[in-house]
């Protein structure tokens, strides 16, 4: 047994309202330079529905994952090491820049400089790729809402594994939306991919990152990642992905996504898992057992064994306490309502989603019947096929049961609590029903609905004590205008040393307004004002004592924490 | 023979450039590799065409592999042991010869191609830095002299052609053992001459150009495992950050 830890996601999909806000912070945070136009480390997809990049889901086109030979070996569905390195030249799988879309601006220069007219000056489209006029055709969340999908759905490749007919009756009965990231595999085949040896997997906490100085842009991670979660920036010629923000999550921070996220449906938290059986289980002959075997890989952090396994390997204590914590295991092993993303891509995927029961409960509504009651959500569970083959298209590889069962424990969870809110005990035959005590019922439903920020995202920091310097700490000459000369080196604006991470953390911030330095305020434990960014209100930012009791009077006492939402 | 017996020009031009050449390849491409790891990339542009991409960079990427095959058998083995091994000069003549103009024709195809894609499709060319273009110049020159010299020295020629290994490889390796005679190469046919300079040049270019990808060939990649672990503290940089990010910006036209 070889214990390692896993930050991982649960997103309750019942809880997205397809707002992209997640998908807009994270791409003010990271991906809003040139050469990174195009790329999403999240988007918001509506299913049923192409996707992003168009049908990234087809695998018999992008041959994405890994798929398992005769002799039960598992091999890289767009071929091994040779073809790799004999198809280096030009990569013949991977999506061309029209497969996600044409990053484009508007002219808006024109609106204001346009010389006085009979008519109304435009913004007209530009590529940002030529500069040229273009026709907008495509973008990332193009047929969002289902807009346009009557032309474009027949294409979605998860219905093309359904039945013929179903497409347009689809589209009257359910819709709902898809939030992806990377998922940050057990099993990455992206990783594998990579003849540069330049991604990895992060030993601590199982982030998948691209080392941005060893990547040499053969772009063979595009390939092989089937959910197309690795993209290549074409102004560095280097691949870049959704880093699970991990100098957030070194400090204890959430990730952009997860803290933005107005409907609250993201969890963060650890999983520990046996690194010795990942191998055994991403081979598991049939694709409808890919559910269990992954499930069998995790260990449960409350075991002593487990508990002894993990400090052998040198996982911290803290570390395990936020595993025993952790609201991904209780989602996962617990409740068992956690559902992988296409496990039969065989990458065993670590961001997980509990599936929406609001399809069903929509159809049940408007068909004139109570959609809180639990007989006939149980009821239409079982017979509305369209969605349940269709969320098990995404979840479980076409396996209706699994995903059957978390429908059934959620129906229980919602009517049961209507009883709740009517002043009736919670009906224990309905959680025996779903294999639940009527408390543990009450407990998923606090997790899932009121969970405070605390509750939702437990995030150990890292250990820096281990690592030799902090990412920021690097004490340079390489400011603007200095020696080290920051901007645009010799061999283009893309070339010398990358752009660091560069997200603030509090700690950080918390150093740096305490810093005891030579322009810093005379007393000790002050703020330093001129380097006070404006918010919150941090201990020391007014002084002790205050005279003439004005409103900030009361402000000294404790550890003003950020405001928090 | 020895460098006492050639003259200046000669020993500027076979001696001092090669050298010079070399030495400007090693440091430079230590230098690129200390300072700007960063921007050491193939620099795809496969994102934007993939059409001609499919046949012209497998076309001229196999064919210079053959090509640089084939300059390792002429320079560096000398005549001696080819003959050892019983083959004869009309034997060597013949494969060297045939082999080397289809992998010079794959090659220049191959470069064709690529330079059209270049030049035709927008963002591709937009995409192209002056000191790409630079390197062009001296990629093609280098390739299409060479092709030239085999064409007019060894095809069209009578006979076994010139024989470039009583004069270019020996005065090539003299070099490598620190015993340079550059008067070797004072018979030399001139579309050799022509073509070994460009060489030498594009080679003194090499490490501030995008040709850099070369020295970073994936051979390791068929030896590690599938997945990669590191830990946190090794993938902490220990280089400075620069400070930065470029605005998206339309490109200029």
């Amino acid at each position: 047994m070889k214990v390692m830890a896993q930050m991982s996601m649960v997103m309750n999909l019942d809880k997205c309202i397809g707002c992209h806000t997640c998908s807009v912070t994270c791409k003010q945070a990271w991906t809003n330079r040139t050469g990174m136009e195009y790329v999403w480390f999240n988007n918001v997809e509506t299913r049923p529905g192409l996707g992003y990049p168009r049908t990234y889901e087809d695998q018999d086109t992008w041959q994405g994952g890994w798929v398992r030979t005769k002799r039960g070996k598992l091999k890289l569905r767009a071929g091994g090491r040779a073809k790799k390195l004999a198809t280096i030249f030009a990569n013949p799988k991977l999506p061309s820049i029209h497969d996600y879309y044409e990053p484009w601006t508007y002219e808006y220069d024109m609106l204001l400089s346009a010389p006085q007219g009979e008519h109304t000056p435009v913004a007209k489209p530009k590529s940002l790729l030529t500069g040229d006029d273009m026709s907008i055709q495509w973008s990332a969340n193009w047929d969002d809402d289902l807009g346009g999908s009557t032309a474009t759905m027949q294409d979605d490749p998860i219905l093309k594994h359904m039945s013929e007919h179903v497409a347009e009756e689809l589209e009257q009965t359910f819709m709902f939306y898809l939030p992806r990231i990377c998922e940050h595999c057990l099993n990455p085949s992206c990783v594998a991919s990579c003849p540069s040896g330049a991604m990895y997997k992060r030993v601590e906490d199982g982030i998948v990152l691209v080392d941005q100085d060893q990547c040499r842009g053969w772009r063979m991670c595009v390939t092989g990642c089937p959910y197309k979660k690795v993209y290549f920036n074409h102004k560095t010629g280097k691949a870049e992905k959704c880093t699970l923000c991990y100098p957030r999550i070194e400090v204890g921070l959430p990730t952009v996504c997860s803290e933005t996220c107005v409907g609250r449906l993201r969890y963060l938290g650890l999983v520990l898992y046996d690194a010795d059986k990942v191998g055994a289980a991403a081979a598991i002959e049939d694709e409808h057992d890919l559910l269990a075997a992954q499930r069998s890989v995790f260990l449960d952090p409350d075991d002593p064994e487990v508990v002894a396994a993990a400090r052998r390997e040198g996982i911290p204590d803290d570390w395990i306490t936020a595993a025993q914590r952790s609201p991904i295991w209780k989602l996962i092993h617990d409740y068992e309502v956690a559902l992988p993303l296409h496990p039969e891509y065989r990458t065993l995927p670590m961001v997980w989603y509990i599936p929406p029961l609001s399809p069903v409960v929509d159809v049940v509504a408007s068909s004139g019947n109570d959609g809180e009651d639990g007989r006939t959500l149980f009821a239409a569970i079982s017979q509305l096929r369209i969605p349940l083959e269709y969320l098990a298209g995404l979840f479980t590889a076409g396996d209706t049961a699994p995903v059957e069962r978390v429908l059934r424990r959620l129906a229980a969870m919602r009517s049961g609590m209507r009883e709740v809110n009517l002043g009736r005990e919670f009906p224990e035959e309905t959680a025996t029903a779903v294999g639940m005590t009527a408390d543990q019922v009450q407990e998923m439903y606090r997790l899932l609905a009121i969970a405070k920020y605390e509750e939702r995202y437990v995030i150990p920091t890292a250990h820096t004590e281990v690592a030799r310097e902090l990412e920021e700490m690097a004490c340079s000459l390489d400011f603007e205008g200095g020696p080290g000369m920051g901007g645009a080196g010799p061999f283009g604006s893309s070339s010398g040393t990358p752009t660091p991470v560069a997200v603030e953390n509090f700690h950080a911030l918390a150093a740096r307004q305490t810093a005891d330095s030579p322009y810093g305020p005379t007393t000790p434990g002050r703020v330093n004002l001129l380097n006070w960014d404006g918010n919150g209100r941090p201990s020391g930012l007014f002084p002790p004592g205050d005279i003439g009791g004005g409103a900030a009077g009361e402000g000294g006492d404790g550890a003003d924490e950020e405001g928090r939402p | 023979m020895g460098l006492t017996d050639a003259s200046a020009d000669k020993i500027i031009l076979w001696v001092v450039v090669p050298y010079v050449t070399f030495a400007v390849l090693v440091v430079g491409s230590v230098w690129r590799y200390r300072y700007d790891k960063f921007g050491w990339t193939t620099r795809s542009s496969e994102l934007y065409e993939k059409r001609l991409l499919r046949w012209g960079s497998p076309l001229f990427h196999f064919g210079l592999l053959f090509v640089v095959l084939g300059h390792f058998l002429g320079l560096v083995v000398p005549k001696s042991w080819t003959e050892a091994v019983g083959v004869s000069e009309a034997q060597y003549h013949f494969v060297a010869t045939w082999m080397g103009s289809l992998a010079a024709l794959v090659a220049v195809a191959g470069l064709l191609i690529l330079i059209y894609r270049r030049r035709a499709t927008g963002p591709v060319f937009l995409a192209t830095t002056k000191t790409d273009k630079l390197m062009y110049v001296f990629l093609a020159g280098s390739l299409l002299s060479g092709a030239w010299a085999t064409v007019q020295t060894q095809v069209i020629a009578a006979g076994h052609g010139y024989d470039y290994r009583e004069t270019i490889s020996p005065w090539f390796r003299s070099l490598w053992y620190l015993q340079p005679e550059p008067a070797l190469m004072a018979g030399v046919p001139a579309a050799f001459q022509v073509h070994i300079t460009v060489a030498m040049l594009l080679f003194a270019l090499w490490p501030f150009t995008r040709l850099v990808h070369a020295f970073s060939a994936p051979v390791q990649y068929p030896f590690r495992p599938y997945v990669v672990y590191r830990s946190r503290e090794a993938s902490v940089s220990s280089r400075a950050p620069r400070p930065g990010w470029d605005p998206t910006n339309t490109p200029p036209r």
